[in-house]
């Protein structure tokens, strides 16, 4: 059942987890702040833009530290291959249309929903609120009917 | 400021080194979740949620403030607006079609990944776009 379920084990995937876990909850201890991931695409453009909306006062006061909080995340990958990854630089085989379209429709869609897998999966979740719930169910259900689509169409 | 930036950097390599620990970084481990082909994508999900459910719920109950901040965030409750579902149905017709996620590609240019920058380059632009749209919204 496991091995049916988990056919490249289970350890690699807790650990890392809980790791992910720990990353977003430490801002939390020392700051209080949540950390999501998708906030950065909208909230970096405010430094270049005048569009009302990029002028929100939650990407104004927040900007600064999701860059950080992008930096660590790009630190992180890089320290996983300097030490635990070997030398061996893992480089996608995924079509670059399907890479580029997929991340522009990402963009809109957490935008507009208000977070992403570490925004509403996790945190949003880990602070009890239904709409987070509601959208994780939905963008993992989707996601599933989707990539099977895609690869039977393609 | 200060303690923000260092403590999101801080939480962010943490983070990212999970992330990457974990495969989700590499985006054909979790089309192999999307193919129903291997589950691991949901322990990394609930072992993150876990961690961070028992720190969000406990800690704001035995300190009366973040370690060196002002205020642990109020409980929104958040009602389920259109938008929400929608915005959902569309990240998940994205993720679906290129396996990404906005914390797995930015890990994944840490790694040396470089396509999936053309990933991160989509984001950025589809973010744009609706950012454009609320603002002429709000303005017109």
């Amino acid at each position: 059942m496991l091995e049916t379920l988990f056919p490249n084990g289970t350890e690699q995937y807790l650990l890392g987890g809980l790791l992910v876990g720990i990353g977003i909850a430490v801002p939390f201890i020392f700051t209080g702040l949540v950390a999501g991931a998708s906030t950065v695409f909208t909230s970096t453009w405010s430094y270049f833009l005048k569009g009302s909306f990029f002028h929100e006062e939650t990407f104004i006061k927040t900007r600064h530290w999701r860059l950080a909080l992008t930096a660590g995340l790009i630190t992180g990958g890089f320290a996983y291959i300097l030490t635990l990854g070997g030398e061996s630089t893992f480089v996608t085989t995924i079509d670059t249309w399907r890479l580029l379209l997929g991340g522009f429709i990402i963009g809109i869609g957490t935008r507009m929903s208000g977070g992403c897998a570490s925004g509403h999966g996790v945190a949003g979740n880990a602070s009890l609120e239904k709409t987070s719930l509601v959208a994780t169910v939905t963008f993992l259900f989707v996601a599933v009917i989707t990539a099977q689509l895609t690869s039977y169409i393609f | 400021m200060k303690t923000e930036i260092i403590t999101m950097f801080a939480g962010g390599i943490i983070f990212g080194f999970g992330l990457a620990l974990s495969g989700m970084a590499i985006p054909e481990v979790v089309l192999s979740f999307l193919f129903l082909e291997d589950f691991g994508l949901l322990l990394v999900m609930a072992a993150a949620l876990l961690t961070t459910l028992i720190v969000f719920q406990v800690l704001p109950k035995i300190l009366n403030r973040p370690l060196l901040g002002t205020t642990f965030p109020a409980h929104k409750n958040a009602p389920i607006t259109k938008q929400t579902i929608i915005g959902a149905i569309i990240f998940g017709i994205g993720w679906g079609i290129s396996g990404l996620c906005p914390a797995t590609s930015i890990t994944a240019i840490g790694m040396g990944n470089w396509p999936v920058l053309y990933g991160v380059i989509g984001m950025f632009l589809g973010a744009l776009l609706y950012g454009l749209i609320r603002s002429k919204k709000i303005i017109g």
